[in-house]
């Protein structure tokens, strides 16, 4: 297919030319270059997936080879598949829009191009990731996003806290990606290539089910993918990162760059079949990452960390649909995701925008009636996080939820545990409405939003309320799990537990039945809320268990300890020089002596040696 | 002869640069600009003389015929020492690079020095002179006599433009590199004799030494004298401390010749002389070599990230890439030699243009100190994205060189010692948090509002433009380096192969 090369090179092209033209182009035109080129890829995937839709073949490009040394030859190719298709769909269709977005919602930024340069760059660099046909090509897009994501978070530089939540980004991703890094290293002196399919196939013949080199192959992998992805341990970036602009929120750190850990395994799933053991790790990982982001979410008053932290969990859910082998239904759950998630932060972006930089959703309040396109979108938006019924949200989360429940042995427990957490979700996400919407306004908002802002929102609107019923081209491409035949108890259980958290959040930050304020005001309820409004203190944690005693080496380390060899050196040789330089008296008689006395010694030794 | 013009244009050169400044303190710039110039063109003429099917051939490294350009002279007959060179693909690659950042030296210092520009040149001409001697010198008294002539117009050049530390640093520099010279002098010696004892004439000659297979106590004290000297000069933990005194305290051009060349004869020392010439000595040595590349790694980084000093940061991010070259040399497996010649031009092109930039700062803002910089991008959006985007380089991020260099040298390693690779990839992170902190401490941050500060100017903006397409051409399609190193690495594997005990681990490591 000629058109594949075109797809990442039109983003790549117009962020060339934003960098070159150095800050000096015309607002209007970076902007036309900055969406336009986001909008032409977006036609051309969906040239792309019209063919695959209609042929279900699989497209492959080499452009060239990377390196070639020996038989290590990664080259530069795509390789186009069901799952790419719906990848590629979701990176430039919303993110064109979320481009278009941005239009309106930076326009009065000073750095204007250079926010569309990095944008570009960030679409590029995803769409390499999903596209590559081996692995190294997958980690020069994995890392290039990260790169673009600590450009992005720290994109208004001049606040310290914006680099240091940059930095806090990339150093935690590439904890991970470091462990992907090795994993890339085993997978190639094993089975000697990295290209996805060959390595696949190798994988399959050369290792049985549960052997010890798969296992830490991929467990090596779910490194990085949970570093990418924000899940536990690795998870502390994501809710720092939303100092970036809120755009950027939606596009990377909601819709497509954290969403990439899912890509990982999913692409990879036949090499995570033949290791259980990770597979199984996945799963609970993704259990205590949604439960413990759900528990945060509750906590938090900040509109975006609220956003951030429900992003964790319910990657926490796709994590747990390929933890149970339901491949298809996390993505489909990515892709629905990726709507509504894309929708919220767009929207709360807007009430942001129009609130004068409001982040504090108690200053919020009484939106309903003043921003009526924003309040729709927020309520679609978190009817589809909810997963209340015939929402995007609901087919795919049920979807997650009846998979785990046929998972034989543990399978009901992990049900139960996502079952909680739909639950806490339900409670947080109406929370957020309820208090920002309803109530009295406590600010007036001082703009409305433009067309693009409310175009922008309003298809997302109606992706977060159809994109359920999409028939994803992942039959034969990705392993399903069968759960038509789950009773019916089990299936009202799951789509009744979100209205119960619905009611549980009308109940009690709108009809105020139940008094949230004396529940928060107990010492056990101060306590709990502290201890979820700081994450758990993980971040406590790791400063003091990895942050604060690298920054005491590097402190004491700082003189060169190895310096006070060669000055030990330098100090005996100056002493040295200080004793044996008054022996160099001048004086004769002085000399005479010596000599006489070392003549003697000398005959003295020669003697003793010749008797 | 070729090469003989070659190294001797640069020596006259200098000499014309030097005396040149008593017509015009500016003549002495476009006399050096010129000479590097012609001097790139000459070898362009050179090498376009050569078949194009012999760069594919395997040179056999015992037989100088073999290869691309060889010259024999009669210099002192009676010892056996002639003026011997010779080129094949990785000396080629190597003088490229010594000229192409010949010129870049030029282009960083052409504002900078005002105090005898004449002598400056002079001196820059001739360490580019001796360090293309050291790549093609086989001779190894000659080879010795090159490295001699690299090191002092290099001191001269820190002890006289150099900042307000000077005399100390040039003098630790001298000290380090001198002393491990004339251990490696001691060597040579040895080798010689031994050529004599075993049977042989005397000579000094790479191609007679090669075959010797020394053993014993004799020939582990003449490897460490080899080694010595090309650590120290690499430079590889815990012989670095002269480093970052150097390169602080060095003018603009020195750091970048000094960072961007000079390090680079001790890999190419390690790879062509010491390993080759006692192969299986070094490779029972292997794991402590690869020890201390560990060690350079994560030591390197720590010690990046302690510093405040723009440029003493960028020399410990070069400690720490270096160790990574020890470790590549010292896998020796074909992935692992390839990454580690091409960490060698990778890291080259993108210290020097982190040094280019230090220079840029020190000029504009008569300081080092990066507690005293913070939101120069507001200042000065030119050289914030070239910091950037050397930044990222210099922490290894893919499509640019370093990345290929570091990840072919891990992946070859991984087949010899996956434990080492595990804790080196751990720089991978470190070499993260120093990068970031620095572009934090400088370029982002609250800028100075009475701060005012010119950005890059188009010959400096030329310079990086072509370094950046440098890096990203190594980095997406590195295979004309790695294609010109590959033939005279096959002929290297023939003379050493992995010792046994490697040979033992890397099957333990495929489990097959």
């Amino acid at each position: 297919m000629t058109t594949l090369w075109l797809i990442p090179l039109f983003p790549l092209l117009s962020a060339t030319l934003l960098v070159l033209s150095a800050g000096r182009m015309p607002r209007q035109l970076a902007a036309l270059l900055g969406a336009g080129s986001v909008g032409l890829s977006a036609i051309c995937v969906a040239l792309v997936a019209r063919t695959y839709l209609a042929d279900g073949q699989v497209q492959e490009l080499t452009l060239w080879t990377w390196m070639a040394v020996d038989n290590f030859t990664p080259r530069i190719a795509f390789y186009i598949d069901g799952l790419t298709v719906v990848m590629m769909s979701v990176i430039t269709g919303v993110g064109f829009l979320i481009h278009l977005y941005s239009i309106e919602f930076l326009w009065d930024d000073e750095s204007f191009c250079r926010y569309f340069a990095y944008m570009n760059l960030f679409v590029a660099a995803m769409l390499l990731l999903v596209m590559a046909d081996n692995l190294l090509l997958l980690y020069l897009g994995w890392e290039g996003v990260g790169a673009c994501s600590y450009l992005l978070v720290g994109f208004w530089y001049r606040d310290p806290d914006n680099g240091a939540a940059a930095r806090k980004a990339f150093v935690v991703t590439r904890v991970g990606d470091t462990a992907m890094f090795l994993g890339l290293l085993l997978l190639y002196t094993e089975l000697g290539t990295l290209d996805i399919q060959p390595l696949m196939a190798a994988a399959n013949s050369q290792w049985q089910v549960g052997d010890t080199l798969p296992i830490l192959a991929t467990a090596l992998l779910l490194g990085g993918a949970v570093g990418k992805s924000a899940q536990l341990p690795l998870h502390t970036w994501l809710p720092d990162a939303m100092a970036g602009p809120t755009p950027v929120s939606a596009l990377i750190h909601a819709a497509t760059m954290v969403t990439a850990g899912v890509y990982l395994i999913a692409r990879n799933y036949e090499l995570f079949l033949l290791a259980p053991p990770t597979l199984a790790a996945v799963a609970w990982i993704g259990l205590a990452t949604l439960l413990l982001a759900g528990f945060t979410a509750l906590a938090q008053h900040d509109i975006k960390r609220i956003l951030a932290y429900s992003t964790i969990s319910q990657i926490g859910y796709m994590f747990l649909a390929l933890g149970v082998g339901a491949f298809a239904s996390g993505i489909f759950h990515l892709m629905t995701h990726a709507f509504f998630k894309a929708l919220l932060f767009l929207a709360a972006g807007a009430v942001i925008h129009c609130l004068h930089h409001e982040h504090n959703i108690f200053r919020m309040g009484g939106l309903r009636r003043r921003l009526p396109v924003v309040f729709w979108s927020f309520l679609i938006g978190s009817a589809a996080l909810a997963a209340l019924p015939f929402t995007s949200g609901f087919y795919s989360k049920d979807a997650i939820l009846l998979s785990a429940w046929t998972l034989p042995g543990i399978g009901p427990w992990l049900w139960a545990g996502g079952l909680l957490g739909a639950l806490l979700t339900g409670i947080y996400s109406f929370r957020l409405v309820f208090i920002v919407f309803f109530g009295e306004a406590h600010t007036e908002p001082d703009q409305q939003p433009g067309w693009r802002m409310s175009g922008a929102l309003i298809v997302l609107c109606v992706l977060s309320l159809v994109g359920g019923w999409f028939a994803l081209p992942l039959a034969g491409v990705l392993p399903d799990k069968d759960h038509a035949h789950v009773s019916h108890a089990v299936e009202f259980i799951s789509i009744g537990t979100p209205l119960l958290g619905l009611l549980i959040a009308y109940l009690l930050f709108l009809g105020r039945q139940v008094s949230i304020a004396s529940l928060a005001e107990s010492p056990w309820g101060k306590a709990l809320q502290d201890f979820w409004y700081s994450g758990w203190r993980i971040d406590k944690l790791y400063d003091a268990l990895l942050v604060q005693p690298f920054k005491c080496l590097a402190h004491w380390w700082r003189n060169e300890p190895v310096d006070l060899f060669y000055n030990a050196l330098v100090a005996l040789s100056r002493w040295a020089h200080g004793r044996l330089i008054t022996l160099q008296t001048g004086e004769l008689r002085w000399y005479a002596t010596s000599l006489v006395f070392g003549l003697v010694l000398l005959l003295a030794i020669m003697l003793r040696n010749a008797s | 002869m070729s090469m003989v013009v070659l190294i001797g244009l640069l020596l006259v050169g200098g000499i014309a640069a030097w005396q040149l400044e008593r017509i015009d303190a500016n003549l002495p710039r476009w006399v050096a600009l010129a000479t590097v110039t012609l001097a790139l063109l000459y070898l362009v003429s050179v090498i376009a003389e050569i078949p194009a099917e012999s760069f594919k051939l395997t040179p056999d490294p015992g037989d100088g015929d073999s290869w691309l350009l060889h010259l024999k002279l009669a210099w002192i007959p009676r010892f056996g020492i002639s003026l011997e060179l010779a080129m094949d693909g990785l000396s080629l690659l190597l003088v490229i690079l010594t000229l192409l950042l010949g010129l870049i030296a030029i282009a960083s210092s052409w504002s900078e020095i005002d105090f005898k520009p004449g002598l400056f040149q002079a001196n820059l001409l001739w360490t580019l002179a001796g360090v293309c001697g050291v790549f093609l010198a086989m001779d190894l008294f000659l080879f010795f006599t090159f490295w001699e002539v690299m090191l002092i117009p290099m001191y001269l050049l820190i002890a006289i433009w150099g900042h307000e530390n000077r005399s100390y640093a040039a003098m630790k520099f001298f000290i380090f590199t001198q002393v491990s010279g004339l251990l490696m002098l001691l060597s040579i010696v040895i080798l010689a004799w031994q050529g004599v004892a075993t049977g042989g004439e005397l000579s000094f000659s790479y191609f007679d030494l090669l075959g010797l297979h020394l053993d014993g106590r004799l020939a582990w004290i003449a490897m460490l004298g080899f080694f010595l000297a090309f650590t120290v000069k690499l430079p590889g933990f815990p012989f670095h401390t002269w480093l970052p005194d150097a390169h602080t305290q060095a003018p603009t051009a020195g750091s970048v010749l000094l960072a961007g060349i000079l390090l680079k004869t001790g890999a190419y020392g390690l790879l062509r002389f010491c390993i080759p010439l006692f192969p299986e000595i070094s490779m029972q040595f292997a794991p402590v070599a690869m020890g201390l590349g560990v060690a350079g790694v994560i030591y390197g980084a720590v010690l990046a990230f302690a510093q405040s000093d723009f440029k003493r940061l960028v020399a410990y991010s070069s400690v720490s890439h270096m160790g990574f070259v020890l470790l590549g040399l010292y896998a020796w497996n074909n992935l692992a030699l390839q990454g580690a010649i091409m960490q060698m031009v990778a890291h080259g092109v993108s210290t020097a243009a982190l040094f280019m930039m230090a220079g840029a700062l020190q000029q504009r803002l008569h300081t080092r100190d990066m507690t005293r910089m913070g939101g120069l991008w507001q200042q000065a959006p030119r050289m914030g994205a070239c910091a950037m985007f050397f930044a990222v380089a210099s922490l290894g991020l893919p499509g640019l060189g370093n990345f290929v260099a570091e990840f072919l040298v891990l992946a070859g390693l991984f087949a010899v010692h996956p434990g080492f690779t595990a804790v080196a990839a751990l720089g991978l992170i470190t070499a993260a948090i120093y990068a970031l902190w620095m572009m934090q401490q400088t370029f982002q941050g609250a800028p100075d509002e009475q701060r005012q500060m010119d950005d890059f100017h188009g010959r400096e903006m030329l310079a990086m433009v072509a370094m950046i397409l440098a890096l990203l051409w190594l980095g997406l399609y590195p295979q004309p380096v790695l294609d010109l190193a590959q033939p005279v690495l096959d002929g290297l594997h023939g003379v050493v192969t992995p010792g046994e005990h490697l040979a033992q681990t890397m099957t333990a490591g495929t489990g097959q």
